[in-house]
């Protein structure tokens, strides 16, 4: 290997880089050594460790897909108001560590100046966990960024208070492989036809029995269509979930007016009170209407204010539902109950109101 | 109009989402667009303007390909336009999916590195952070693709995974500033996929596999069911309660209250408020589901005999539909580097049985409800134990001739189990 041709540089598998270096001093101090926290006001945080230090934290929302100037901007608040160490949490909310009291109402004013809302801790709404969409993915029915900037700037209000009974977490998703994953309310793309063949390509650009395996309804086989190999689909059978499509993209799943939108309800992760649960259907068939989603928005709202006005405190969303009964909820939401709510994949029957507690 | 002309794509649609109170991404695209003396100036405008092409077709414009790095099969997500004849300038437009430090921690010199790299080879467009826990850098040609990941390398940053491999993982803020935390999550998290990086670099694996680390069972991210190895916090001994604490709480926001928000909601009835305002807490029958720990955080906290539950097979519809992690180890101590050894120790026997027994394109969740649970536990060297289920089988159709000799295994295992016992925990007589 002397040959003046340049050899590729080899990676350095470093692997998960080591936070230790880069955490807040209190923080690496003090880890795992906390004793207890409170909330002085929505969007600050303010933790005590065994050994009397404390540390307090200002947490902000962010647009997630940033530009280097944003990011930088960040990074000037950090080193003028802060003390030049931040974190992200899981919903791409930015948070910056002080380490006295005093420095928080300044740090609050610079952010709110900068159009960075404070807020996302205790009850509130936070910020949307979402995708990538028309922006960036090679699958996606409706884009991420804009449906979450537009749900934002209507929840901001709760996104700066601790009003909401519990926390209420929001995902979208642009299409049904749900990345966005579960949620209080959930916004996913539903499709509503089944896939568009162009059997002039599948032969070449799809590994037709992998695709055949993809099908969760086995909707799909083989065929020779205009003395093509190709692959042609049941639609009688065809459940629109646009498995076929990441793996054969000949097999179009999106349509300008037939990719819907449906939003869920009632799914959370944390083991608090409940045991975890899925979310569930509430609505389909909204129309996928860019740049602002009115529809969505509409359908959101209306969800979010009957839980607000409704729950108890500590009730998330699944669980004000679960004492209130699916009645009152389609009831207090406006929203209609339809043969489409019924499950009716594997295990759909313990979905079932096997008793007779009914509520009126 | 491509940015041969110089002229700015025009964004009706998109102009719209720059208005409100949340902070635009549109505002940021054109800012980057805007800066006329950087490399990734005309590619922005030719995003903007694709963007704004799906807008007005309610349609998605980019497909995939191959694209890597030297001497790594994954990690990069390759993008080419559809629409590359009406905006060239943004035809590649792949992401490198880059490994966070575990906690999300940055100083802000760490980040404006991150900018300066990513502004000199990529958009200027940075996610932070994607689903699957990535720094997501958007948008880079392919010739760049190197340049842009050798820099990154060079201080510190290595690709996450992509395809059928071990994906990029997250933990929780945990003990860097948790009173809740359960066990180490920074250890964990970096012990366990630094362990098994050739899976992530060089996919070959019979489809995705991801580790989540959550320091205590609020699960704040969402182990349970975003991860195929859930690792979650938890405890074994009791409660720690500092009962002036519980008696100032409830002086504070009144009994009634202090009964409706705490007692009548724990899922287990563990809870009794006696009548001098002290707490009774059944510790046996409490779940560890942390409600009255998350509203009484000066009063109440996890107990000392620390670990964590490893939950397998969490995933989201395809193609048998949602499944939620199941328990798989009630309880793993986590304290000594020999515990954190016996993790990682585990999650490659877990890999191992994935490799060698999964289907093609099948999440190991799929794997467990093919075979079936016994099977699974039996492969994978554990042995069944009731916290596995919320109840024993309903159904009658199982051959149980060998009832008796596994009975006597599972008496054989809990003696051995109560001799093993650290001591200091409190066992009730039995």
């Amino acid at each position: 290997m002397t040959e003046a041709k340049a050899t590729p540089r080899r990676p350095d598998e470093v692997g998960v880089p080591d936070p230790f270096p880069l955490m807040h001093p209190v923080l690496r101090k003090n880890y795992g050594q906390w004793a207890w926290h409170d909330r002085p006001r929505p969007g600050v945080l303010h933790h005590v460790a065994k050994g009397g230090d404390e540390v307090w934290t200002v947490r902000a929302g962010t647009q997630r897909q940033m530009d280097v100037h944003t990011v930088r901007k960040l990074c000037d608040i950090a080193d003028e108001y802060a003390e030049g160490h931040v974190r992200f949490t899981t919903r791409s909310n930015i948070e910056f560590m002080v380490s006295s009291f005093e420095k928080v109402p300044a740090l609050i004013q610079k952010l709110q100046a900068e159009g960075f809302p404070v807020g996302g801790t205790g009850n509130s709404v936070s910020m949307i966990s979402h995708t990538q969409g028309w922006l960036h993915c090679d699958i996606p029915g409706t884009d991420a960024s804009g449906v979450v900037k537009s749900l934002m700037d209507m929840l901001h209000k709760e996104f700066v208070a601790e009003e909401m009974p519990n926390r209420v977490r929001i995902t979208t998703s642009c299409c049904q492989v749900n990345c966005g994953g579960q949620g209080d309310i959930s916004i996913n793309v539903q499709y509503t036809k089944p896939p568009k063949i162009n059997h002039d390509l599948v032969a070449n650009v799809c590994e037709r029995p992998a695709v055949v395996a993809r099908c969760p309804v086995a909707a799909i086989r083989p065929a020779m269509v205009n003395g093509k190999p190709s692959l042609e689909v049941d639609e009688k059978k065809c459940v629109c979930c646009g498995a076929c499509y990441p793996p054969c993209p000949p097999m179009q799943i999106n349509g300008a007016d037939s990719t819907k939108l449906a939003v869920w309800v009632g799914g959370k992760h944390s083991n608090a009170r409940s045991r975890p649960t899925f979310h569930k259907l509430v609505v389909a068939n909204l129309p996928n209407n860019p740049p602002r989603w009115p529809e969505v928005e509409e359908v959101v709202r209306k969800i979010l204010y009957a839980y607000k006005e409704n729950a108890k405190d500590w009730e998330r969303m699944g669980e004000w539902i679960e004492r209130i009964g699916w009645p009152r909820f389609f009831e207090l939401t406006g929203m209609a109950f339809t043969k489409h709510h019924l499950d009716t994949w594997v295990g759909a029957r313990h979905t079932m109101n096997m008793s007779t507690h009914v509520h009126f | 109009m491509t940015d041969d002309t110089g002229k700015v794509h025009p964004t009706p649609h998109l102009d719209q989402l720059e208005a409100g109170p949340w902070p635009s991404f549109v505002t940021g695209l054109k800012r980057l667009r805007d800066s006329t003396d950087k490399q990734y100036a005309p590619m922005m405008n030719d995003l903007l303007g694709q963007l704004e092409h799906s807008y007005t077709n309610r349609l998605g414009y980019w497909k995939g390909g191959t694209v890597s790095v030297f001497g790594y099969g994954g990690g990069i997500i390759p993008r080419f336009s559809e629409a590359a004849d009406k905006f060239p300038a943004s035809k590649e437009f792949h992401t490198l999916r880059v490994q966070p430090p575990a906690g999300y921690h940055y100083t802000t010199d760490l980040l404006r590195k991150l900018c300066d790299i990513w502004e000199e080879y990529g958009s200027g467009l940075i996610a932070f952070h994607g689903q699957s826990g990535d720094i997501m850098f958007q948008g880079c040609t392919t010739e760049n693709t190197q340049k842009a990941f050798d820099a990154l390398n060079e201080i510190g940053f290595d690709l996450g995974g992509a395809g059928p491999a071990l994906r990029t993982s997250t933990s929780c803020v945990g003990h860097a500033r948790c009173e809740m935390s359960c066990y180490d999550e920074v250890r964990a998290h970096r012990s366990v996929i630094n362990n098994f990086l050739d899976e992530m670099h060089r996919p070959a694996l019979p489809y995705k596999f991801k580790f989540k680390f959550s320091g205590c069972p609020n699960d704040c991210v969402n182990a349970i069911h975003r991860s195929d190895f859930a690792v979650i916090g938890t405890w074994r001994d009791d409660i720690k309660v500092d009962q002036e604490e519980v008696k100032a709480h409830v002086a504070k926001v009144g009994r009634k209250y202090m009964i409706d928000s705490v007692i009548s909601r724990c899922p287990t009835r563990a809870l009794s408020l006696n009548d001098d305002d002290t707490l009774e807490i059944d510790n046996r029958s409490c779940v560890r589901c942390m409600h009255c720990i998350n509203v009484m955080t000066k009063a109440l906290k996890p107990g000392d005999d620390r670990g964590v539950s490893i939950l397998i097979g969490g995933k989201r519809a395809l193609k048998v539909g949602d499944l939620m992690g199941t328990m798989i180890v009630p309880f793993m101590k986590l304290e000594t580097d020999e515990d954190y050894e016996k993790l990682v120790e585990f999650g490659g026997k877990i890999l191992e049985f994935f490799a060698e027994n999964a289907l093609e394109h099948e999440r190991i969740g799929e794997t467990m409800d093919r075979i079936g649970l016994p099977a699974f536990l039996e492969a994978i060297g554990v042995e069944p134990d009731p916290n596995m289920v919320r109840h024993p089988r309903t159904s009658c159709y199982v051959r149980t001739d060998d009832f008796t000799e596994e009975a006597e295994k599972y008496f054989e295992r809990k003696k051995f189990e109560r001799a093993a016992k650290a001591p200091g925990y409190s066992e009730a007589a039995e």
